[in-house]
């Protein structure tokens, strides 16, 4: 080959070039797959509808219903009346532009990041978007995928592609092996501890390295899903074995010669040898530990062997400010070991953590233990579909005798646009991916973790790992 | 979209970093239906603080705001564009935005202009001894003034000649319908469609 060697990302942009931008113009992108829900398309289909124009590819586009569905009484009618407005939108648009929908109580139903891969239609060397920041997710596959606003959800609705700006690229190299009670979500939130909220802006990052092949797929979308959370609209991993084992038999993979060719073209999809990023970090995953928040970024995080940081001891002062910031707002002293901060809910779900490994995972640590007085624990799957494997797995009657409350899918607590929210003051140990100041209700004090901690915080009603049970 | 090229209104400090859009506009107010509006939600939760800048009479009619780093960080929300839009606001300058929110901005006529940390202090101290002083935000030159210090601020040259030509992306996109089509006759078979549905 005499072509210059390509990055993972620069070979999915190029491959989607419908026009080259010349003189400071953006390039043309085409785009695979979109995914609409209810809470960022209302307005895009209006423009459309003002403007005369129809939705170009309803055949490349799906929708569901996740950000305002309730979690509990699906059979009855939303009670919020604007919740209840905005999913009959979602309907009555699906229905005048002919988009595939899957509504509540659909078994195809539930959060828009899980339903993707579970249909098969995500896959690799696709570009992917979606009215929402973590459509990140979908780059486990070795998509291109982001999230785009209301304007560009118009946009592809009327041409099937965007008009982009080149991305840079930043290698994020996790080698080693994790240890046991280590996982995806604390490989995540350390590298954002790491390079910070921002660090990422501008660049698609892409996970390497040898503790990244070794997660499973679910693991991969988890650590996907949060390169929004270091200010990346993307990440992506190399597609591999893992990969295609995933996809295949999926309701949408190809079949036959297609599966074939796709397979063939997969496999090219890999940062060639030589090619350069314009940013790496690294990460040793050998002597990683469980990750948790403590502040109201995702950035705001440390081992949960540690303490709560000293805002005194930051150089930055934009960073110290907002340190102290912080911990007036989460109720927490400088100083406090973070295993000893009592939590009032643990929150198991979101499109960072609601799949059926994760619930297995926290299932495993809850089984036969009993829940810390005066905790609760919510488990929401993140689609219909989880929530039926996970029963005829058993896994809902483990929660159940633990007393976790068994939910339907939905995005949920994550950031509580329907009833399930935090009341002001009250803290959680949530596997989603945002602990902004209000994102699980009024005053909400939110430190996020991984499935393993939220499910040993749940027994001990501190943060804590399952190591933490085995001492006792 | 109007055309944007020299605007003048009462510059907003606000100082403070990692302004989220779930600060902008907290999740509650995504559930309305319409492109319009939300002048009330915008900064809804600290707008309840009476120290809370906008709640200070020189701030209330502000229309340029200045903030600490990484601004618009967090969800896609375009509905934080949209509050800053219906609340007045012309212009926002950080030395850091986040990409989806710059996007957002550019497509809804609001200028987000990169400047740099030393000159957003040096502006919030102008501010400080003025409250009510103008900012006048020149697209045409790239400059922003505040009383006697004008500083360059930087800004896509794309989004920059959009915004002065008030031009809409999807017209634009549509005059290159035929290369849309042509790359459509040369998409391969295994890539995925969602019609007709498959049930897992």
């Amino acid at each position: 080959m005499t072509h210059k060697p390509l990055t993972l990302a620069e070979k999915v942009w190029n491959d989607h070039l419908v026009v080259k931008g010349v003189d400071g113009a953006p390039d043309l992108l085409y785009i695979d797959l979109h995914l609409v829900h209810e809470v960022t398309s209302p307005q895009a289909f209006d423009g459309l509808r003002m403007a005369g124009r129809p939705v170009r590819r309803p055949d490349l586009t799906i929708a569901t219903e996740d950000h305002n569905t309730p979690t509990w009484d699906i059979d009855k009618p939303i009670a919020d009346v604007t919740s209840r407005t905005q999913i009959n939108a979602l309907r009555t648009n699906a229905e005048e532009f002919g988009i595939r929908i899957h509504s509540l109580g659909d078994l195809d139903q539930g959060i828009v990041h899980v339903v993707g891969p579970q249909l098969g239609l995500t896959m690799p060397g696709l570009t992917v978007v979606c009215g929402d920041s973590h459509t990140s997710t979908h780059g486990a596959f070795g998509a291109l995928a982001f999230g785009i606003g209301t304007s560009e959800v118009e946009h592809v609705m009327a041409t099937q592609t965007l008009p982009l700006k080149p991305f840079k690229t930043m290698a994020i190299n996790v080698e080693g092996t994790l240890r046991p009670g280590v996982t995806a979500k604390d490989i995540i939130l350390a590298v954002i501890a790491k390079i910070g909220t921002g660090g990422g802006q501008g660049f698609v990052l892409e996970y390497r390295g040898s503790a990244i092949r070794a997660l499973s797929m679910e693991a991969r979308m988890t650590i996907c899903n949060m390169s929004i959370e270091a200010g990346a609209r993307a990440g992506m991993i190399a597609p591999d074995e893992i990969t295609f084992a995933y996809l295949q038999g999926k309701p949408h993979a190809p079949e036959g010669q297609d599966w074939t060719d796709a397979v063939d073209y997969w496999k090219t999809l890999v940062t060639d040898e030589g090619a350069t990023f314009d940013s790496e970090v690294f990460l040793d995953a050998d002597t990683l530990d469980p990750f948790v928040t403590w502040g109201t970024n995702p950035g705001q995080g440390v081992s949960l062997l540690d303490r709560v940081p000293t805002p005194a001891l930051i150089d930055d002062p934009n960073e110290r400010a907002a340190a102290m910031r912080a911990l007036e707002y989460m109720g927490l002293e400088a100083g406090t070991p973070m295993k000893s901060i009592k939590v009032d809910t643990v929150f198991l779900g979101s499109c960072t953590n609601s799949r059926i490994e994760d619930l297995r995972a926290a299932a495993a640590v809850v089984k036969g233990r009993t829940k810390a007085e005066n905790i609760r624990m919510m488990v929401v799957p993140g689609s219909a579909r989880v929530r039926l494997q996970a029963e005829a797995e058993g896994l809902d009657q483990i929660f159940k005798d633990f007393g976790a409350e068994w939910r339907f899918a939905g995005c949920s607590m994550c950031l509580g646009m329907n009833p399930d929210q935090l009341a002001p003051g009250e803290r959680s140990a949530s596997t989603s991916n945002r602990n902004f100041e209000g994102r699980q209700g009024k005053g909400s004090r939110t430190h996020l973790v991984s499935p393993l901690v939220a499910a040993a915080t749940a027994v001990r009603g501190t943060l804590s790992s399952p190591a933490d049970l085995e001492e006792n | 979209m109007e055309k944007f090229e020299v605007y003048s209104g009462v510059a907003v400090p606000l100082k403070r970093s990692n302004v989220d859009t779930d600060q902008i506009i907290p999740a509650v107010y995504l559930k309305r239906i319409t492109k319009t509006g939300f002048d009330d939600a915008l900064f809804a939760s600290w707008r309840n603080d009476e120290d809370f800048v906008l709640n200070q009479p020189a701030f209330a009619n502000g229309s340029v705001l200045f903030a600490g780093p990484d601004f618009g960080t967090g969800s896609s929300r375009e509905h934080a564009v949209w509050a800053l839009r219906d609340y007045g606001f012309k212009a926002v300058f950080s030395s850091k935005f986040a990409d989806i929110f710059r996007g957002n901005s550019g497509k809804q006529g609001l200028v987000s202009g990169v400047i740099s940390d030393a000159e957003t202090e040096a502006i919030w101290k102008i501010i400080d001894e003025n409250p009510g002083v103008e900012a006048k935000v020149d697209l045409v030159h790239r400059t922003v003034s505040v009383g006697d210090l004008t500083v360059n601020f930087e800004i896509d040259e794309y989004t920059r000649w959009r915004l002065l030509e008030g031009l809409d992306d999807i017209g634009l996109t549509l005059r290159d319908e035929q290369s849309i089509t042509d790359f459509e006759s040369r998409r391969e078979a295994w890539r995925p469609k969602t019609l007709p549905a498959k049930g897992a």
